[in-house]
């Protein structure tokens, strides 16, 4: 669908999960942002997302759009890396059915999607659970 | 500003699949009915909400077309886009148009023609109303947006299955009293329960369906209405409130609650010089079970946790002391999402009246409608009272 070029200007966030730290307030935005809505500060520092984090909460998608149909059923998941901080990815290698709010798990590079059957392959993370 | 009056309404005759008719007709279908409900023989300007022509029929440039097909040559025509919450904001609007004095007689609408793509290009359709680059590219849809947000409010406030289920039960039951629902057949907590699973713990029978519909209303100054149109009673708008939030879900800092919809809330019942208590009947946004309940809470119809087992108990049930989605919803009556903003202006109108037969709320003089954009990136509310 020539989605090519929204695809690798997003590389710093997805392949290196970078983030904007206010300067000011020290509100976390991924992806970055030029004004920060908390405190309406410009000046923003880049910061590495934390590897690790719980999930807040999630599903199980069994009816999928028609990228991810061969896929279902699989889990999707907000997940807080920081305190007062959270993003969405899916949650893989585990049951589904095992999945639990809280339950703690760590992010991996992996593909996500592919645009159509010839064009590029989309990379970015995933949640795997932590083996305790 | 002036006041404001609702004199004209008009849907097509049944909601669903209209194959045999284009996205023009079924839209000028409901602007006749409209504008025959009060007799008017033309429009001065006109707002058309729609989420994505584009993408289910191919066709943009609405506000031409539709003026076009309506016969009101080279009237000022705007489509309006809010995701879901496109018709809502459409009547928003046309409202400020009339209340402002710029324009005497106006057409708010909306439509939505979906079943003319397939079910993988009509979730692509709808999912361009999240965030695509950080939600979207993950694989997830709105019932799965949705489901979250029910997990989240299952682990919060200990809401059951079976309240989500009682929304969809109580809808359809409404929905069955409706001739212009999609759906309109009962069902029981069993089927909600049992059905195929779609996004865990939402099943088919927690999500509304895609529908081909329009919907249009016709709107002038009170005084306008009081001299010319006093055939009916007259339902002024006394409240409309708007507002936005995040368009992803994992910004917010409480999932389970919608600041938007809190806040268009407010904002319409402090227009309205109105409390929540105040409202006999209300419309609110079922696009899926769990929606109703967050959306009861955020207006602050029931406390923070407390949607679930209102609905259970049947208080919202017609009859009961908050009657809330009389038509069906969009759970039974269809979600043509251009068109459901709109629509549920018209079912309020229609119950201020005094003409919804079985499904009347008795002595209704003040109602509300809540349209919601997304997950609850946007929301607009309002307020109608019969004068």
């Amino acid at each position: 669908m020539g989605i090519t070029a929204r695809n690798w200007r997003e590389y710093p966030q997805r392949y290196r999960l970078e983030a904007a730290k206010c300067s000011q307030c020290g509100k976390v935005f991924f992806p970055p942002r030029l004004i920060c809505n908390q405190c309406k500060s410009r000046k923003f520092e880049t910061i590495k997302l934390p590897g690790e984090g719980t999930v807040k909460t999630f599903t199980v998608i069994r009816v999928a759009p028609t990228n991810f149909i061969d896929e279902v059923p699989y889990a999707i998941g907000i997940i807080e890396l920081l305190e007062g901080f959270s993003t969405m990815m899916q949650i893989a290698d585990c049951d589904p059915e095992k999945i639990s709010i809280g339950m703690k798990v760590k992010l991996e590079f992996r593909k996500i999607q592919s645009d159509g059957e010839a064009g590029v392959i989309m990379y970015g993370y995933k949640a795997v659970p932590v083996s305790e | 500003m002036r006041d404001v009056a609702i004199i004209g309404i008009g849907m097509n005759e049944k909601w669903g699949e209209l194959w045999d008719k284009s996205i023009r007709t079924i839209f000028t279908e409901a602007a006749l009915n409209a504008m025959d409900d009060c007799n008017v023989d033309h429009i001065d300007s006109m707002y058309i909400g729609c989420m994505s022509g584009g993408l289910f029929v191919g066709q943009e440039h609405l506000g031409s077309m539709l003026a076009d097909n309506l016969g009101a040559d080279f009237i000022p025509a705007t489509r309006v886009e809010s995701a879901c919450a496109s018709g809502g904001l459409a009547f928003r609007q046309a409202f400020m148009d009339v209340a402002s004095g710029m324009s005497e007689i106006v057409l708010a609408g909306g439509v939505e023609k979906m079943l003319d793509v397939d079910g993988g290009a009509a979730t692509y359709a709808l999912s361009t109303a999240a965030d695509q680059e950080y939600e979207c590219f993950h694989g997830v849809t709105f019932p799965g947006l949705y489901a979250m947000i029910a997990n989240a409010h299952m682990a919060k406030y200990g809401t059951t299955r079976k309240q989500l289920a009682h929304v969809s039960v109580k809808n359809h039951m409404n929905g069955s009293k409706n001739h212009r629902a999609q759906f309109p057949f009962k069902t029981t907590l069993e089927e909600v329960v049992n059905s195929v699973m779609v996004a865990d713990p939402l099943t088919i029978m927690d999500c509304s369906p895609v529908t081909d519909g329009a919907a249009a209303v016709i709107l002038c100054p009170l005084d306008l209405a009081k001299k010319k149109f006093a055939n009916k009673p007259i339902i002024k708008v006394i409240g409309s409130g708007h507002a936005t939030d995040s368009i992803a879900l994992h910004d917010r800092k409480d999932l389970t609650w919608l600041s938007a919809v809190e806040l268009s809330g407010k904002r319409a019942l402090k227009m309205a010089g109105k409390k929540i208590a105040d409202i006999n009947v209300c419309e609110v946004h079922d696009c899926f079970t769990i929606a109703e309940i967050c959306v009861t809470e955020a207006l602050g119809i029931f406390e923070p946790g407390m949607g679930g087992p209102s609905v259970e108990s049947g208080i919202t049930n017609i009859g009961g002391k908050i009657p809330v989605n009389t038509s069906g919803g969009l759970k039974s009556k269809g979600h043509p999402v251009g068109a459901t903003g709109i629509a549920q202006i018209i079912e309020i109108t229609e119950q201020l009246r005094g003409i919804s037969g079985d499904r009347q709320v008795n002595g209704a003089k003040v109602g509300m409608t809540q349209n919601m954009g997304g997950s609850g990136g946007s929301s607009v509310c309002h307020i109608l009272e019969v004068n």
